[in-house]
């Protein structure tokens, strides 16, 4: 059932029991008027008027939501106009009757009990309306025991209201001790207040006056309850029942202490104030950054909550990364912050304000005292982020001593938090950064792997594989084969000194050279000797590539080939078996960048016969190591080919990588290697 | 990592080096070659303790040759093993830098070069 359904049903309820009670009270008065007894029994309308009081009870719980710090006063508020509305009709009652007082209407007693009636149904309405928001806000930071008690009480509440049906009349022993056995209940009961402390200066006063106003028409209910009573024509009377008594007394008490506890919160309401304050600004300052704020912007929640929480009268924050300064003041002009800066004797304080803490630990004394000027408090605080300091907040105050211990330790918390803040912030835009070099890396990553061959045709003379792998996202290794007008074809493998991004930019600059070059259909000496003067002008001082060029002639099965520096290929020879490295003379591209290279440029041939293999590599594969820091080397490559060599290029291929990583096992390579393998037909 | 120790026997200045010259702690070298130029004229570099030198170290040594060969500043590498030694050779260095199995030899070459 929702909760709407539910507040309508105990409604309806209430406003049936209260129709059947004053139907059945009436009836009574009419039958005792024409003295006919029989056919009344007196249980009836006291049933139907405790089934109202439940029901009221039950509406109200429904309808009177839970206690929040932010709705005390809408609490109260609801208490006021409810007694205001209730207390405005039983006026118009007291007014009809005041109007009419000598007539006869005023004196039969069934136009005094049907008044009667009604003004029962506000009396009961206003006093459990206000009994549940009282129950609201006893149970606000409720504990278990403490609902344990308020369940026995509201228990013991509800027994009375079976108690009444007894009909034990005002100030008899039975009625007494009941009363007074809810009332001591009722009594420690309202000592419970937390909700006072929630309030700040202004919404207490407004509690008090709303308390006060209620008490003023609980009073007024109880006189007009007296008067009535005092009619002796009533068939009831609220006076004789327990319930309606104890729980006048227990509002009647509540808001008193109420308003007691209240009143004595407010000289204090201001330091409750400034730590809920503090907290606030505690949060605004971890939350900073995450909502996207700048960096003067945590400085300047940081100097105000600084000042509030110290009461100070003038502060500034400076601030000092790399070249950018910032200055941010609060009543307080630059000329005077150069004046009192001047004027700081003490060391601490003065490595603070110049920023010159370099080991990362803050100073234990950090407010000192002027002798001249408007200010006679400074108070001190370095800001650091990575043990560095990154700025300096300086509060003063006009009066001397102004700070003390505990002041020190809430502007430390404030600052620890505003490094935290700025450090994050700083980590996230670096964090950024990283991410957004990450993705230029991938893009370079992807430009790097367009200028390696994407497929290797082979063609009647040779079948061609090759593998090239980077140890970061680009590398300088660098292959490529060109095929020739006359049927020859240009091999190059080149490897740049270095890796990552430098060697990466050298090898692009390798593939143009090369690219140019070929077409000219040089030999193989030219080729090196030309790449190597283009390269002399573009390669940094210290770089260097190492290549091997082959030209060969599948017609002729002949290769001529110049060793360039780069680490000798394993040649395999299928007539007899037997592999060996073509550790020919050469010298590396861009180490001597004139013509006195052409010294080292050494020609070579070979002559070649079908199945025999050519496994060009670069010094990544060879100079792998594993964990216990041995190198790969080239005996395990030629072992390694030896084992596959009469296998097809890409099983060859597969083989020797396989074997590779066995000899790894699992360490990551640090270097760019690549293997191209060729099998002669 | 890389250890560098340098002895100044005077006219000679001897750098040893040990461990791995890799890319990061090529710089290392640089440094001791660049600061044994300023004042001397014959450098001797020890590399008997050297385990392994990578593309980057060798570029150390490149880039000073055109440099060295000017101002006359001459250079002998000595006691290279068989690993080291076979890289200063694969890339035709050995036709550019002295490099010798021992000190005496090493210091022979330099004042007949």
């Amino acid at each position: 059932m929702s909760q709407k359904v539910k507040i309508r049903i105990w409604f309806l309820a209430g406003l049936l029991s209260w129709l059947l009670f004053i139907f059945f009270d009436l009836y009574f008065i009419l039958l005792d008027k024409y003295e006919m007894k029989e056919a009344y029994t007196s249980v009836l309308p006291q049933v139907f008027l405790s089934t109202f009081i439940l029901s009221t009870l039950f509406y109200y719980r429904y309808k009177i939501t839970k206690a929040e710090s932010i709705n005390f006063l809408d609490l109260l508020w609801k208490v006021f106009v409810t007694g205001l509305i209730t207390t405005i009709a039983s006026l118009m009652i007291r007014l009809f009757f005041t109007l009419f007082e000598a007539r006869a209407i005023t004196q039969n007693p069934i136009t005094i009990n049907f008044f009667y009636h009604i003004y029962v149904a506000l009396v009961v309405i206003y006093l459990v309306s206000t009994f549940v928001v009282w129950k609201r806000l006893i149970l606000y930071q409720k504990s278990k025991n403490l609902i344990q008690l308020w369940n026995f009480f509201e228990y013991a509440l509800i027994l009375s209201l079976i108690f009444d049906f007894v009909g034990h009349k005002f100030n008899t022993d039975f009625f007494n001790m009941a009363l007074v056995f809810l009332t001591g209940f009722g009594i420690v009961l309202s000592f419970n207040l937390k909700w006072v402390a929630y309030l700040n200066f202004k919404q207490k006063w407004k509690s008090i006056l709303f308390i006060l106003l209620s008490g003023i028409y609980l009073y007024h209910f109880l006189l007009n309850m007296i008067n009535f009573s005092g009619t002796e024509v009533l068939v009831f009377d609220l006076i004789d029942r327990v319930f309606i008594i104890a729980i006048l007394i227990f509002i009647f008490l509540y808001a008193g202490i109420s308003v007691l506890v209240t009143l004595f919160n407010l000289p204090t309401s201001s330091v409750f104030e400034r730590k809920l304050k503090e907290a606030v600004d505690f949060q605004k300052l971890s939350q900073s950054t995450p909502s996207g704020q700048s960096e003067s912007e945590t400085y300047d929640i940081l100097l105000d909550s600084s000042m509030s929480a110290v009461f100070a009268d003038a502060a500034w924050l400076e601030v000092k990364e790399g070249d950018h300064e910032i200055i941010c003041t609060r009543n307080i002009s630059e000329d005077k912050i150069e004046e009192i800066k001047q004027q700081i004797t003490n060391d601490d304080v003065k490595r603070v304000i110049d920023m010159n803490l370099t080991n990362g630990t803050p100073p234990g004394r950090v407010f000192t005292s002027l002798s001249k000027g408007e200010f006679k408090s400074v108070f001190a605080l370095p800001i650091m982020v990575k043990n560095q300091q990154i700025a300096a907040m300086v509060l003063l105050q006009e009066v001397s001593d102004a700070f003390n211990r505990e002041m020190v330790n809430i502007i430390r918390t404030f600052v620890n938090q505003a490094s935290l803040t700025l450090e994050n912030s700083k980590l996230i835009r670096e964090a950024i950064e990283n991410e957004r070099y990450k993705e230029q890396l991938n893009i370079a990553k992807n430009v790097q792997k367009s200028l390696l061959p994407t497929d290797l045709e082979g063609n009647h003379g040779f079948d061609i594989e090759a593998y090239s792998m980077a140890a970061d996202e680009v590398g300088g290794d660098y292959y490529d084969i060109t095929p020739f007008e006359d049927g020859k074809y240009g091999l190059i493998i080149g490897d740049v000194s270095g890796k990552g991004t430098s060697a990466a930019f050298h090898m692009a600059q390798m593939k143009g050279i090369f690219h140019s070059l070929s077409q000219l259909n040089l030999s193989p000496a030219d080729l090196i000797k030309q790449t190597n003067s283009a390269l002399a002008k573009c390669l940094e001082k210290s770089s260097f590539i190492t290549a091997s060029y082959y030209l060969i002639d599948v017609e002729k099965q002949h290769i001529d080939f110049v060793r360039a520096g780069h680490c000798p290929t394993l040649l395999y020879r299928a007539a007899d078996g037997t592999a060996c490295f073509m550790k020919t003379k050469g010298m590396g591209l861009g180490i001597i960048r004139n013509s006195g290279y052409h010294n080292y440029v050494h020609s070579n041939a070979l002559k070649y016969e079908p199945g025999d293999l050519l496994i060009l590599h670069t010094d990544g594969v060879t100079e792998a190591t594993n964990r216990d820091h041995v190198q790969y080397g080239e005996e395990n490559l030629k072992t390694s080919l030896l084992r596959h060599a009469t296998k097809s290029p890409s099983e060859v291929k597969e083989g020797l990588i396989d074997d590779l990583y066995t000899f790894l096992d699992g360490k990551k390579l640090d270097d760019d290697y690549t293997l191209v393998i060729l099998k002669f037909k | 990592m890389v250890g560098i120790n340098t002895t100044v026997e005077e006219p000679y200045y001897e750098i040893e080096v040990s461990g791995e010259v890799d890319a990061s702690s090529s710089i290392h070298l640089d440094e001791a070659i660049q600061k044994a130029s300023e004042q001397h004229k014959k450098i001797l570099i020890d590399l008997s303790k050297l385990g392994y030198i990578s593309s980057a170290g060798l570029g150390v040594f490149i880039s000073y040759i055109d440099d060295f060969k000017k101002k006359d500043i001459r250079l002998a590498l000595f006691g290279l093993n068989e690993k080291v030694a076979q890289v200063f050779e694969i890339l035709g260095l050995n036709e550019l830098i002295i490099i010798c199995s021992t000190k005496d030899e090493a210091k022979e070459k330099i004042n007949a070069a």
